[in-house]
């Protein structure tokens, strides 16, 4: 690629850490700087607004990161100018990509959120009872405004079309490295898929069984997390802990397990599955050794869809 | 809404339901045609996907057909069913869906009779719950 590389970042329905992969980047960030223009990230990092981007040309950025879900008309509508502007637009974490954290919300609606976070909270005082407006006019004479709160939760795909996705919350920063490197390289799978090494987080994770030979068990417990100390060097799933391992892309190069903790799948579902929570539910139930074990497991569309409800089959809870 | 008509999706197992479903119409066994059948190899390879897809995209009902314990003729293809279905309805009711819905019985390829029996039950069940809500209030995209 010849030239600058023209780059525009949104930190969306995000929490900044996606901002902050990058960042992290450090030295090969400093590597690649040179090769890349920075015309908008916002609000962290340049201070550049919003109808500056609007006026730029169609088309006229190479690459768009957008972190972060859609939950406000204000998203929205950088999702749009984002998407008429940059050339390649990438949903940049597990936000972006599957709804994320954030995503959660949506097995509750706007005015039940509305009322823990405006009324039932204990730091909460609001004796007017009031709920953010899109409109209000202060002093009989200026008029301010609010984006919309939407309804619902939605990945980036559910409002414009996505070139790539790539996941992780946040994307580890070795492979933010080689995100970034393939898309300056222009060393891009086709338009539509995943920017993913395309292991599972099991093929990569030493705690793997079949890397001594073993066969997986039934498993014969489901732990929590706070249950005990997993065993040295053993699966996770097989000791009872839930790993979503199996069905999560590996990019992370199994962080996780690798310090006791089972994989909650922020890193995205693996090549060829559509809807990560019901993999993942095929996957944990086919393992357990009984059915009595299914009814231990807490909470289970919380684990299941942790990071990917809004971009499920359902996508939302049915009213 | 008196001359709606339930969709029902039932997958039955190649080696038993759907031997059972056979047998039924070879016995004249009367069973609602509101059932469309999905021939499958085996209880264990229906997949969660599959039943929601089923429920995403308009059926009101959605059955799932297997041998019975100790008879799958892959061994442990109804075990990983049962499981996987418990799971998968505790999921669903959490999300909303009422989980009468989906159901999973063991008939085997002698049972045609019970077939017919168990898809008037079906049939009721789901006419009694109405149309399914998902997919008309835009649920997902
Ligand atoms: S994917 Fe994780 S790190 Fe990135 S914005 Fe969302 S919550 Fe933050
Ligand atoms: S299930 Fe978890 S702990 Fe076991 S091998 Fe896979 S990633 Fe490692
Ligand atoms: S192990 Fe799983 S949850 Fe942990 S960082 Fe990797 S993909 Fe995310
Ligand atoms: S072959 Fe019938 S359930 Fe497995």
């Amino acid at each position: 690629m010849a030239g600058k590389l023209t780059l525009a970042y949104f930190l969306s329905g995000g929490c900044g850490g996606c901002d902050m992969a990058i960042v992290d980047l450090s030295e090969t960030l400093v590597d690649v700087l040179p090769r890349l223009e920075v015309v908008f990230w916002a609000p962290t990092v340049a201070d550049v607004k919003y109808k500056e981007l609007e006026a730029m040309p169609d088309k006229s950025i190479d690459v768009g990161l957008y972190s972060g879900m859609v939950r406000l008309g204000e998203q929205e509508h950088i999702a749009k100018v984002m998407r008429a502007k940059c050339k390649v637009l990438v949903a940049w974490g597990a936000c972006a990509a599957l709804g994320g954290i954030p995503g959660m919300g949506n097995m509750h609606t706007r005015e039940e959120i509305f009322k823990t976070a405006y009324f039932d909270t204990y730091s909460t005082d609001n004796p007017d009872g009031i709920t953010p407006q899109t409109r209000c006019v202060v002093d009989g004479k200026y008029e301010l405004t609010l984006p919309e709160f939407y309804e619902y939760v939605r990945p980036l795909h559910h409002v414009v079309d996505v070139d790539y996705f790539v996941g992780g919350c946040p994307p580890h920063h070795s492979f933010v490295a080689e995100a970034i490197s393939a898309v300056l390289e222009g060393k891009l799978p086709p338009p539509g898929s995943w920017i993913t090494g395309g292991k599972a987080v099991c093929d990569i994770c030493r705690r793997n069984p079949a890397l001594r030979g073993e066969e997986r068990e039934p498993i014969t417990a489901v732990k929590r997390t706070i249950e005990g100390v997993p065993a040295e060097g053993k699966c996770l799933l097989q000791e009872g802990y839930l790993c979503l391992g199996p069905v999560t892309q590996g990019d992370c190069k199994a962080l996780c397990p690798k310090v006791n903790i089972p994989c909650r799948g922020c890193g995205g579902p693996i090549p060829g599955v559509k809807d990560f929570g019901l993999r993942a539910i095929g996957a944990i139930a086919a393992s357990l050794a009984n059915e009595e074990l299914v009814d231990q497991i807490p909470s289970p569309v919380k684990l299941f869809y942790r990071y990917s409800l809004p971009a499920s089959m359902l996508g939302r809870k049915v009213k | 809404m008196s001359d709606w008509r339930p969709n029902i999706v039932v997958f039955a197992c190649n080696w038993c339901t759907y031997q059972g479903a056979d047998l039924a119409g070879s016995l004249r066994c009367d069973y609602p045609s509101t059932v469309n059948i999905i021939r499958v190899p085996c209880s264990g390879r229906v997949e969660p996907e599959f039943i929601v897809a089923a429920l995403k995209n308009g059926a009101d009902g959605v059955f799932i057909g297997g041998c019975h314990p100790g008879d799958c003729h892959y061994r442990e293809g109804n075990h990983r069913a049962i499981r996987r279905f418990i799971l998968l309805k505790r999921v669903l009711t959490s999300m909303g869906v009422e989980p009468e819905r989906v159901r999973l019985e063991w008939i085997s390829g002698s049972e045609g009779k019970r077939f017919a029996k168990v898809m008037k039950e079906f049939n009721e069940t789901i006419m009694a719950l109405g149309p399914n809500p998902i997919g008309r209030d835009g649920n997902g995209r």
